[in-house]
C-alpha cells in the first residue's frame, strides 16, 4: 500500500509571537518553526500502517529552512521517501494556497491513502485535509485515532466530543485527519537522524502555480490584552489566604 | 573459502568488544562477581540487572535480554559502583551508559526523557525553554554582565551558565549571587547568553551519544569565536563534559568548577567576608564534582572561610556521598524513578541532613537545590532546613 503523509510546519509557542509592521500577520522574519503535532501522529501512524501491513510511505512538506531536519528525521524514523515541494512559498501560506501546492505531487504520488494531522492551531481557513480530499476527489474521515486495512479499504476509529468512539469502513483511496497514532510519536536517537542526513535523499517537486483564493482576509492582529475583570490579591500568604476564605464565603462556596 | 565457517557477531559479542573502547574498558574481564556495585547502587535493589547481573548476563550470552529491560533507567550515573568496585572496572562510564545507549538506539526511552532530549536537540536546552531568554537572569545586575556577543574584546574567564542555572527560578538565584561574588573579585568574565548551548553531559549519560557530539560540536564553534584565557562553570556535568568528555572529541579548554576557582583565590576572597553566617550547614559532594572528579576539598574550603559558619558531615560523605537523584538523565525521570522506587533520594539525603543536626543543606551543583527544596517539604522535622548553594553563603557573607 502507498500511504502520503502531507505536513506542515507552525509557529513555535516557545517564542513569543509578534505581530509585523503591516498589522495582519504574525512577524515571520525571526519566527521559529516546527511540526505541527497532529502531523507528526500522522507520521507514526504512518509507520505504524507500513510495519503491519507493509508498502511504502511518502511524507511530502513546503520548502522552509527547518523542513531539511524534519524530513531527515522521518527518513531516520523509517519513512521511504521525502518530497519537498520546492520554491519559496510564504512562510504564512493559508490551507486552501497549501492545498493547491500538495494536490498535484499526491496526484502524481498515486497513495492509497492520505493521512494528515486533523487540524493545526494556525489553521485560519479550516483544517487542511478536507481540502485536499476535496481537490482529489477521495473521500475524507477526521478526528481518527486507529486504522486497519482490508482489501481496497480501511476501517477507521474516529473520536466524537464526549469521548464516543465510531468505526467507519472508507473505501480507498482516502484521506484522513489524525487525532492521534495508536502509539505516541516515536523517539530517534540523534545519531540516527545524523546518518540520515548524510545517506537520505529530499525529492525536489516543483511547486504548482497558486489560485488566488477566496475566504476571510485579516484586517488587523491584535495581542491579547490584559482584562481588568480579574482581582489580583497581594499581600503575605496570610493576607491572602484570609482573603481568599473571605470571597470563598462571599461567594457561597463554603 | 573452504575450510572457514562464517560467523556474525552476536549482538552480546558487538556490546562486550564495545565497551574495551571504554578507557580500562577491558577491566570488565577481572569482575568477580562480588556484588559490590549491585549492592551500593542506590537503586540497585529496584534493577532486574543490576551492574554485577549484568555482566553475568553479558558472560552467559543472554545480554539482549537486559535490554528489553527498562530497570536500568533507574541509574543515575553517581558513580557509586565505579568508586567500589574491587576490580577498577568503568561501570559508570562503560557498562551503564553503553546500555543506555543501546535501549536508546531500540527506541526504548520513558516519553518523560523524550521530551528533554527533544527539547534539548531543539532549543539547546532540555527545560524547552526559548535560547532566546538564556540571559535573562541578569537583568538588574550591576555591574552588568557582559554578553560576549555584545562586546567587542577578549575576557579573561569565559562563564558557561549551563541550563538550569540560566532559566530554572530558584537556580536563577544562585547565578545572581555567583555573579556577585565574581564582580567583588573583580574578575574579567563573560557570559554566552542566547548562543550558549547545554554541555550535553546528562545527555550522554542518558545514552543520547549523538545529541551530546551536536552540542559539544556548537559549544566548541562558540569556544572559538571569542577570546578568553580558560571557562569556569557552576555545574559539575558541565565542567565533566570540558573537562573528560569534549578532549575526547579534540575540544580542549583549560576549565574549573565555581569552587576551584574561588578556592584558589581565597586569600583575596577572605577579606570580602565580612558578615558571620552563624549556621550549622552539611555540605552535599555532587557526584560530578566528587566521586567523577575528585573535588572535596575546595568546596569546603569556601565554606570554612566563611566567618561563624559550622560545617558537619553527613553519613554519607565525601567519596561515600549520595546522589541527589538528577544525573544520567534523573532529572527527568522523576516519574519513571517514583513509578519504580516510590522513594526519592534527594529525601534520604534531606533526612541526613537533619539527622546531622544542620541548619543548611548547601550544594555546588545546579540540579541540587531545586531537588533538595522539594524534598525538604515531603520530609518530616525538615521543615527549619533550608537549602542553599555556597555561592548564595558568600553572597550573604558579604554583605551588600
Amino acid at each position: 500500500m502507498k500511504i502520503a503523509v502531507p505536513i506542515k510546519l507552525v509557529p513555535d509557542l516557545v517564542e513569543e509571537l509578534s505581530i509585523d509592521a503591516g498589522g495582519t500577520s504574525l512577524d515571520y522574519a525571526w519566527m521559529r518553526l516546527k511540526l505541527n503535532e497532529l502531523d507528526d501522529h500522522a507520521v507514526e501512524e504512518g509507520l505504524l500502517l507500513k510495519e503491519r501491513y507493509g508498502g511504502e510511505v511518502a511524507v511530502i512538506a513546503l520548502n522552509d529552512e527547518c523542513i531539511d531536519e524534519v524530513l531527515f528525521t522521518a527518513s531516520a524514523k523509517g519513512i521511504d521517501r521525502l518530497v519537498k515541494v520546492s520554491g519559496d512559498p510564504p512562510r504564512d501560506i493559508n490551507n486552501h494556497s497549501l492545498m493547491q501546492l500538495f494536490v498535484p505531487v499526491l496526484q502524481e504520488l498515486q497513495p492509497d491513502l492520505v493521512i494528515t494531522g486533523v487540524q493545526a492551531h494556525n489553521d485560519l481557513d479550516g483544517p487542511i485535509g478536507p481540502l485536499l480530499a476535496e481537490g482529489l476527489g477521495y473521500s475524507y474521515v477526521g478526528y481518527v485515532s486507529g486504522i486497519a486495512v482490508e482489501d481496497g479499504s480501511v476501517t477507521v476509529k474516529k473520536e466524537f466530543p464526549g469521548g464516543l468512539i465510531a468505526e467507519m469502513c472508507v473505501k480507498l483511496p482516502a484521506v484522513l485527519g489524525i487525532q492521534a497514532a495508536e502509539h505516541p510519536p516515536r523517539y530517534i536517537a540523534y545519531s540516527k537522524i545524523r546518518q540520515a542526513m548524510k545517506t537520505a535523499l529530499i525529492e525536489d517537486c516543483p511547486a504548482a502555480a497558486i489560485q488566488p483564493t477566496p475566504g476571510a482576509v485579516i484586517e488587523r492582529m491584535f495581542q491579547p490584552t490584559a482584562g481588568a475583570t480579574a482581582e489580583m490579591i497581594e499581600g503575605s500568604p496570610e493576607i491572602v489566604a484570609d482573603q481568599l476564605v473571605k470571597l470563598f464565603k462571599e461567594l457561597g462556596i463554603f | 573459502m573452504a575450510g572457514f565457517i562464517s560467523h556474525k557477531p552476536s549482538f552480546n559479542e558487538t556490546f562486550y568488544s564495545s565497551l574495551m573502547d571504554v578507557l580500562d574498558g577491558e577491566r570488565i574481564q577481572a569482575c568477580l562477581q562480588c556484588g559490590t556495585c549491585s549492592g551500593i547502587c542506590p537503586f540497585g535493589y529496584l534493577m532486574d540487572y543490576p551492574p554485577s547481573r549484568m555482566i553475568s548476563a553479558l558472560r552467559a550470552g543472554y545480554f539482549d535480554k537486559v535490554i528489553t529491560n527498562e530497570s536500568i533507567w533507574m541509574c543515575v550515573s553517581c558513580y557509586a559502583c565505579t568508586e567500589s568496585c574491587p576490580a577498577r572496572i568503568p561501570l559508570t562510564l562503560g557498562l551503564m551508559t553503553r546500555t543506555k545507549e543501546e535501549l536508546l538506539l531500540a527506541g526504548n526511552v520513558p516519553m518523560e526523557l523524550q521530551d528533554a532530549l527533544q527539547n534539548t536537540a531543539r532549543y539547546g536546552n532540555p527545560l524547552g525553554e526559548s535560547p532566546r531568554k538564556r540571559a535573562l537572569w541578569t537583568r538588574g545586575i550591576e555591574p552588568p554582565i557582559r554578553i560576549l556577543s555584545q562586546v567587542n574584546h577578549p575576557v579573561d574567564v569565559l562563564w558557561f551558565v549551563g541550563d538550569y542555572a540560566s532559566f530554572h527560578p530558584r537556580v536563577q538565584l544562585t547565578s545572581r549571587a555567583l555573579a556577585k561574588v565574581l564582580n567583588a573579585l573583580g574578575v574579567d568574565f563573560g557570559i554566552l547568553g542566547h548562543e550558549e548551548n547545554s554541555d550535553g553531559d546528562s545527555q550522554r549519560l542518558a545514552g543520547e551519544r549523538g545529541l551530546f557530539e551536536l552540542l559539544a560540536e556548537k559549544n566548541s564553534r562558540l569556544f572559538q569565536k571569542y577570546q578568553f584565557n580558560e571557562i569556569v562553570t557552576g555545574d559539575p556535568h558541565a565542567y565533566n563534559a570540558f573537562k573528560n568528555e569534549y578532549p575526547k572529541l579534540d575540544i580542549t579548554y583549560p576549565v574549573s568548577h565555581y569552587t576551584q576557582y574561588l578556592a584558589s583565590r581565597l586569600q583575596i576572597l577572605k577579606p570580602l567576608l565580612k558578615n558571620k553566617v552563624s549556621m550549622r550547614v552539611a555540605y552535599h559532594d555532587p557526584c560530578f564534582l566528587g566521586r567523577a572528579n575528585g573535588i572535596y576539598d575546595e568546596p569546603r574550603s569556601l565554606l570554612e572561610a566563611i566567618p561563624g559558619l559550622e560545617l558537619v558531615e553527613m553519613t554519607h560523605s565525601k567519596d561515600n556521598s549520595l546522589c541527589c537523584g538528577g544525573g544520567g538523565g534523573g532529572m527527568w525521570l522523576e516519574g519513571f524513578q517514583w513509578e519504580h522506587a516510590r522513594a526519592r533520594l534527594s529525601e534520604w539525603r534531606v533526612r541526613e541532613a537533619v539527622a546531622a543536626g544542620a541548619d543548611a543543606l548547601v550544594v555546588a551543583c545546579p540540579y541540587e537545590t531545586p531537588r533538595f527544596e522539594d524534598a525538604v517539604k515531603m520530609v518530616q522535622r525538615a521543615s527549619r532546613l533550608t537549602v542553599l548553594d555556597i555561592s548564595e553563603l558568600l553572597s550573604e557573607s558579604m554583605g551588600e
